[in-house]
C-alpha cells in the first residue's frame, strides 16, 4: 500500500535536502508518494517527482496551505490516507505542528522522530535528549511518523514520478496567518550543512557573535547556536541546535563558548569531527570532541579564521 | 475564561539518564523529578493571562503516579487556582502516550468547561513534541505549537511561533491548544508563603476510568539501549595544530 510523505516546502520551494533524506529512510517500506501542498506547490512537486525512489507525487496547489496551517493541512493529509500504511513527514517545526493531530484525527498514535526503520512496524528513536534509543513497535493499522534527518544521506536524483493533482479538503478555518519574520542568508541551511559553527554564551554579545559568523564563512559553513546564546538574544531563535531546538550531523561542527549541556549534544553528538573551543579544561563538551582547544575564544578564534 | 494547563512530572533537566542494564528502560528510581520545563512556562503563563484580567481561572492537571501531586502543588504555589490530578499508572517506570493523555485531557477541558489550554511543547522525558497537537485535534479546536509570544483579544489569540526560518505569527479562535516553547516567558520561583498556601488549595483525584479511556499504549517498547558512545578525543596545545589535524583528515 505505500508511504504517503509529507515534502517540506519552505518559502514556496521543496526543501529537497529534508524531503529526499526521509525517502531514504522510507524507501524499505514501499512506493512512495509524496504530497506537495502550498500555492504554486507545482515547481515543488516537479522537484519532489525527480528525487530517485518517488513513485508518483501529489500536488495541492491551494492557497489554505500556503503558510504550512496545521488545521487544513492534517485535514489534507488526512482525506488522502486511506490508501497508505504509513504517513510520514521529514521532522521538521512544520511537520511536528502538523503530524501529531494527523495522527490522533486517525486515531493512531505518533511515531516521532524516527531514527531508523527496521520493519512495516518496527522504529528506533532517541528519548531523554538522545541518552537512550528506544525500539518501538506500532499495534496501529496506519503509522504516523516523523523521520529525524541528520541520519540519512538524501536520496539522489533520477526519479520519473508521475504528479497528479490532489482535491482539496474542506479548511476547517480556525486559525489564520497574520506574518513571517524569516531572515534570508546566504549560508547553508543549518541542518543540511556539512560544516556548522556554533557559538554560546561563552561568545558574550550579539556584536561579538560576528567572530562566530566569520569563521563559519571562512568555512563555508552554516552558523548554530546553544539556547543560552538564542535566550541572551546574541543568536536568532532558528540556530538553536538541540534537544528542543534542531538537530544536525555535519562532517564538521565546531563549538565554541559552548559548555556541552546534555540538551546541547542531543542536537549535535552524530556529527562526524567536533571540535570544541572552551576556556574550561572540565566543560562537558570536551569529553565528546575529537579536537578541543583550552583557550580564550576571542584570541583563538580570529588566528583560526586567518589560518584556515 | 478558564485555562488548562497540563503539567508532567518528568526526570529533572539536570539530571543525566542512565539506561537500564537489561534494556527494560531508563531507571527513575530515587532520580530526582521536577515539572517538565516547558510546563513550568505554560503555568506562569496562564497566572500572567489571569493577572491581566483575561482569565478568571487556572486548572493545572497531571496524569501518571500518585506522586505527581508534588508536581501540581509546585504549580499551585506558583499560582494555580486547583488542581486535578488523574491517576493512571502505579510504577514511575510506566509511562501513558500522549494519544492516551490527549483523551484524558479532552475529557477534563469538556468537563471544566476549558477556554483555552496551555501546555509544553514537548516532555523532556519521551521527546514526544505530540500531546497539544492531538488534543486540539481531538477537541476539534485550533492549535498554535512552539509559541514566544502570546496576545488574547477578541475571542483570538495571536501567537508569535518559533518555526525552521525564524518566526511566525498567526491569529487562532479560541477555545484553542497552545504550545510553549522556551522564550515564551521565564517562569516565577514560588515564595515560601505561596508554597504554604498551596497546601490549602484544592487537589481533586480522578483515575483514567473516570474519563472513560483506556491508556494501553499503541506503541509498545521493544528495548532501550545506550547510544552509540564516541571516543575520547583529543586536546591540542595550538591553533597551528588543528588546522594541521583538520586537514589531515580532509575536513576543510
Ligand atoms: C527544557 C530545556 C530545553 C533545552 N534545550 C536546549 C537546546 O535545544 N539546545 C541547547 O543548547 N540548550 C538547551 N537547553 C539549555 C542547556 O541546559 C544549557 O543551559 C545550555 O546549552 C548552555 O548553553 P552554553 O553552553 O552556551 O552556556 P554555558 O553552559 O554557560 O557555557 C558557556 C561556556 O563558554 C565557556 N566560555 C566562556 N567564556 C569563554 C571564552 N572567553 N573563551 C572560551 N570559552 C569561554 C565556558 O567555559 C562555558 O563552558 C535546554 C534546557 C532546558 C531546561
Ligand atoms: N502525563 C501528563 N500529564 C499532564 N500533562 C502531560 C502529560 N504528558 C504530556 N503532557 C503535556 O503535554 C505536553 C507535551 O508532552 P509530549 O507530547 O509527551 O511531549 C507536556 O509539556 C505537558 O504539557
Amino acid at each position: 500500500m505505500g508511504v504517503l510523505l509529507l515534502g517540506e516546502i519552505a518559502n514556496g520551494d521543496l526543501n529537497r535536502d529534508a524531503t529526499a533524506k526521509a525517502v531514504t529512510a522510507l524507501r524499505p517500506l514501499g512506493d512512495i508518494t509524496v504530497l506537495c501542498a502550498g500555492t504554486g506547490a507545482r515547481g515543488a512537486a516537479t522537484a519532489a517527482a525527480s528525487i530517485d525512489g518517488v513513485a508518483q507525487v501529489l500536488v495541492a496547489d491551494h492557497e489554505q496551505y500556503a503558510h504550512g496551517l496545521a488545521e487544513p493541512v492534517a485535514a489534507l493529509l488526512v482525506s488522502l490516507a486511506a490508501g497508505f500504511d504509513h504517513i510520514a513527514a521529514p521532522s521538521t517545526a512544520g511537520a511536528k505542528n502538523v503530524m501529531p493531530r494527523v495522527a490522533a484525527l486517525l486515531d493512531v498514535m505518533v511515531i516521532p522522530d524516527v531514527s531508523a526503520v527496521i520493519d512495516a512496524q518496527k522504529f528506533e528513536r532517541p528519548v531523554y535528549a538522545g541518552n537512550a534509543i528506544q525500539t518501538v513497535r506500532s499495534r496501529d493499522a496506519q503509522k504516523v511518523l516523523t523521520i529525524r534527518t541528520a541520519g540519512f544521506d538524501a536520496a539522489g536524483d533520477g526519479g520519473t514520478a508521475t504528479i497528479a493533482d490532489a482535491a482539496s479538503a474542506d479548511d476547517p478555518a480556525l486559525s489564520s496567518w497574520q506574518s513571517d519574520e524569516v531572515a534570508t542568508s546566504d549560508r547553508p541551511e543549518l541542518t543540511s550543512a556539512a560544516r556548522v559553527v556554533s557559538g554560546g554564551r561563552g561568545v558574550g554579545s550579539k556584536e561579538n557573535f560576528a567572530i562566530i559568523e566569520t569563521l563559519a564563512d571562512k568555512l563555508g559553513a552554516a552558523v548554530g547556536a546553544s539556547r543560552a546564546a538564542v535566550d541572551a538574544g546574541y543568536a536568532p531563535n532558528d540556530w538553536q541546535v538541540g534537544q528542543t531546538g534542531k538537530v544536525v550531523a555535519p562532517g564538521l561542527y565546531v563549538a565554541v563558548g559552548i559548555s556541552g549541556a546534555i540538551q546541547h549534544l542531543a542536537g549535535m553528538k552524530d556529527s562526524k569531527v567536533i571540535v570544541a573551543i572552551n576556556k574550561d579544561e572540565e566543560a562537558p563538551i570536551l569529553q565528546v570532541a575529537d579536537y578541543s582547544l583550552v583557550g580564550d575564544l576571542f584570541t583563538i578564534l580570529p588566528d583560526l579564521t586567518q589560518k584556515l | 475564561m478558564k485555562i488548562l494547563v497540563p503539567v508532567k512530572r518528568v526526570i529533572d533537566y539536570n539530571v543525566k539518564p542512565r539506561v537500564k542494564p537489561d534494556g527494560s528502560g531508563v531507571d527513575l528510581a530515587d532520580v530526582k523529578m521536577s515539572m517538565n520545563p516547558f510546563d513550568e512556562i505554560a503555568v506562569e503563563e496562564a497566572i500572567r493571562l489571569k493577572e491581566q484580567g483575561v482569565a478568571e481561572e487556572v486548572i493545572v492537571v497531571s496524569i501518571g503516579v500518585r506522586q505527581a501531586q508534588e508536581t501540581l502543588r509546585t504549580a499551585l504555589a506558583m499560582g494555580a487556582d486547583r488542581a486535578i490530578l488523574v491517576v493512571a499508572a502505579d510504577d514511575v517506570h510506566q509511562t501513558t502516550e500522549p494519544l492516551a493523555i490527549a483523551k484524558i485531557l479532552a475529557a477534563v477541558a469538556a468537563e471544566q468547561g476549558a477556554g483555552l489550554v496551555i501546555a509544553g511543547k514537548q516532555a523532556i522525558d519521551s521527546d514526544m513534541g505530540a500531546t497539544g497537537q492531538m488534543l486540539a485535534a481531538l477537541l476539534g479546536w485550533g492549535q498554535a505549537t512552539f509559541a514566544s509570544k502570546i496576545a488574547i483579544a477578541g475571542g483570538r489569540a495571536t501567537v508569535t511561533r518559533e518555526v525552521d526560518g525564524g518566526l511566525q505569527t498567526i491569529d487562532v479562535a479560541l477555545p484553542a491548544v497552545i504550545t510553549t516553547d522556551l522564550r515564551l516567558n521565564e517562569p516565577r520561583y514560588a515564595s515560601l508563603p505561596n508554597i504554604m498556601k498551596a497546601k490549602k488549595k484544592p487537589l481533586e483525584e480522578k483515575t483514567a476510568a473516570d474519563y472513560g479511556v483506556d491508556p494501553a499504549p499503541r506503541l509498545e517498547i521493544l528495548a532501550t539501549r545506550e547510544p552509540q558512545g564516541r571516543a575520547a578525543g583529543v586536546r591540542l596545545a595550538s591553533v597551528d595544530e588543528l588546522v594541521g589535524k583538520l586537514k589531515e583528515i580532509g575536513v576543510v
